[in-house]
């Protein structure tokens, strides 16, 4: 499978990243670079084979519904680029 | 005092037990080698003051015999890992100058056993490397030269701050992290140690997300011994990281020097690579012979789902990355590009704060798991992963203790020589590396030998799930039999 320069505007609106015009045709070049590489995948029998989702074998550990942190909202907004006391600041987002 | 910078940390430890140096005396030698090697661009943050802070609070316990396993030992550490109230950057534009109120779990207890922070050390931009090109700090230099020749080379990546600043002695050991090759490769490319614990085995609570399946934090040290010392600092059960294993930390030190006879070392017939240069093979020959004179058995393994390892790869830690990167969105912390609306603020903020090799990722996991193509790429590849980790089950089912295989397919190239229009190129450097991370296995990687260039070129062993001890045993061996390699320093 590879990717046409629309497509590689439509992933990079879904991933958030703005790209301009003259960056796409060598984005687009690398990402079929990639997928070129990965094809090989499809030659591999998966019939029956489980998807990893846990590299260890392990039970999922549960915490305690207990209150254990919090009283921080300074040092949660401590790095913020805009904050008006312990709010983030945003462009408006509701008209 | 700079010769206090050549002693191996287990060296130092001695030394500042007998009070022939303090800490202080120590941490300052290493100050002071940091600031004449600016040129290796090893460090992106010096903490001269706080390291001092330290190490005077280290001569203090040390004075009292309230030491801790580590007290006094200066260290760098990778700017992966969250300290707090300390710039902390993944080596990335978009962090910009954020400073943790909190500190990583690796590095509290670093801190608790009594280390001494030096500095944050470069690493690629997110760890997404294999020559710390991508850092948003420039490229880190390696310390080793090809004989005759002025070429700038890569330490390798992505800790190759780490692996370059251990070699060239600017501190005695450092904290790494390895997705799918960055602490073995680099420790490969400068004759360092540098070991990938299982994973589970150190907790991931305060370091920098990459692909969280995947990333293990180890140490890269100049010795064995030093590795094992570091790593029973670092590892341990942690309430923060529900993926880190509650099991006991063994004393790994006391499995150096340990008799590996009668172990049964795999040789996998499939890391046989076509092309693979003469003096790789011959090296993997020598580690081989060195194993077996000290009294291991070698049996031919089959892990037929190697070559599958790299693309599998490249489909689960970028769709991975897409997802933990997805917090970089300018509003908590670092970068913020204004935009018209809060979908153009977001966009721009990326577009500036991410380098090219992040986006790069970024983009191919978004459309592995995008809507039509999830089970094409993304749901295949994790079952290839169950198929890699099961060649892996097999062989170790069969008596096999440990694995022996290349660390790398190369010595370490020039500056820019590689990745310019096809990213797969440099790639392909984590071949022998990223089939470990794949299966959540230890492995360790052991300096060896030199290419015919004068360049090192390291061994990796593979051990069974939470069996690092054996790793350190085996690559005591490997290190006696090999010795110690020292870059020519020139800068």
């Amino acid at each position: 499978m590879s990717v046409d320069a629309a497509t590689v505007r439509r992933i990079a609106h879904l991933a958030r990243i703005a790209v301009s015009d003259d960056e796409v045709p060598h984005l687009q070049g690398e990402l079929n670079a990639m997928l070129a590489f990965v094809e090989q995948l499809s030659e591999v029998n998966v019939d029956g084979v489980d998807p990893m989702t846990s590299v260890t074998p392990m039970e999922m550990k549960k915490r305690q519904d207990v209150v254990n942190d919090g009283e921080i909202a300074d040092d949660i907004v401590a790095n913020a680029p805009a904050t008006e006391g312990h709010f983030f600041l945003v462009p408006k987002v509701v008209e | 005092m700079t010769d206090l910078t050549s002693l191996t940390l287990a060296e130092a430890r001695k030394g500042l037990a007998d009070k022939t140096f303090t800490s202080l005396e120590l941490t300052d030698a290493h100050l002071s080698a940091m600031e004449a090697a600016r040129a290796l661009n090893a460090f992106v943050l010096e903490t001269p003051d706080q390291a001092r802070a330290m190490a005077r609070e280290a001569d203090g316990k040390i004075a009292k015999g309230d030491a801790g396993p580590l007290a006094g030992i200066p260290l760098g550490i990778k700017d992966l890992f969250a300290t707090e109230g300390i710039r902390t950057t993944a080596c990335s534009k978009i962090l910009g100058d954020f400073k943790p109120p909190y500190e990583s779990t690796v590095t509290k207890q670093l801190w608790r056993d009594g280390a001494v922070l030096l500095g944050k050390l470069n690493n690629d931009e997110f760890a997404m490397g294999s020559s710390n090109e991508t850092s948003c700090f420039g490229p880190v230099v390696n310390p080793w030269r090809r004989e005759g020749s002025n070429t700038t080379l890569v330490p390798g990546g992505s800790s190759g701050g780490s692996a370059s600043a251990v070699a060239a002695l600017l501190c005695m050991g450092a904290t790494a992290t390895d997705t799918g090759g960055s602490i073995r490769q680099p420790a490969a490319f400068t004759a360092t140690v540098g070991i990938k614990p299982t994973y589970g085995r150190c907790s991931r609570w305060g370091i920098v997300a990459f692909a969280s399946s995947l990333d293990q934090a180890g140490p890269i040290a100049r010795s064995v011994r030093d590795c094992a010392m570091l790593l029973r600092s670092m590892a341990g059960h942690d309430p923060k990281d529900t993926t880190s294993v509650d099991i006991a930390v063994p004393n790994y030190e006391a499995a150096i020097g340990k008799s590996v006879k009668g172990m049964r070392i795999g040789i996998p017939r499939e890391y046989r690579l076509d092309g693979m240069p003469a003096e790789i093979e011959k090296l993997w020959e020598a580690g081989a012979a060195w194993l077996k004179a000290a009294g291991a058995e070698l049996v031919e393994v089959s892990l037929p789902h190697t070559k599958y390892a790299l693309p599998a790869y490249y489909i689960v830690a970028p769709a991975e990355a897409s997802s933990n990167l997805a917090r970089y969105d300018g509003v908590r912390y670092g970068l913020r590009e204004q935009g018209r609306n809060i979908i153009e603020m977001y966009e721009n903020s990326r577009a500036e704060g991410f380098g090219a090799e992040v986006k790069r990722r970024v983009m191919i996991g978004t459309y592995v798991l995008s809507a039509g193509y999830y089970d094409a790429y993304y749901l295949r590849a994790q079952k290839v992963r169950t198929l890699i980790k099961k060649d892996f089950e097999d062989c170790f089912a069969k008596g096999v203790d440990a694995i022996l295989t290349p660390a790398t397919p190369s010595a370490a190239f020039g500056i820019g020589e590689k990745g310019g229009a096809d990213p797969v190129e440099m790639y392909l450097n984590d071949i022998f590396t990223v089939t470990v991370n794949m299966a959540g296995l230890p492995g360790i990687a052991v300096p060896a030998g030199k290419d015919a260039q004068g360049l090192p070129l390291g061994l990796q062993l593979i051990g069974r799930p939470f069996d690092e001890e054996t790793l350190f045993s085996l690559g005591e061996v490997i290190e006696q039999a090999a010795g110690r390699f020292t870059p020519v320093r020139w800068w």
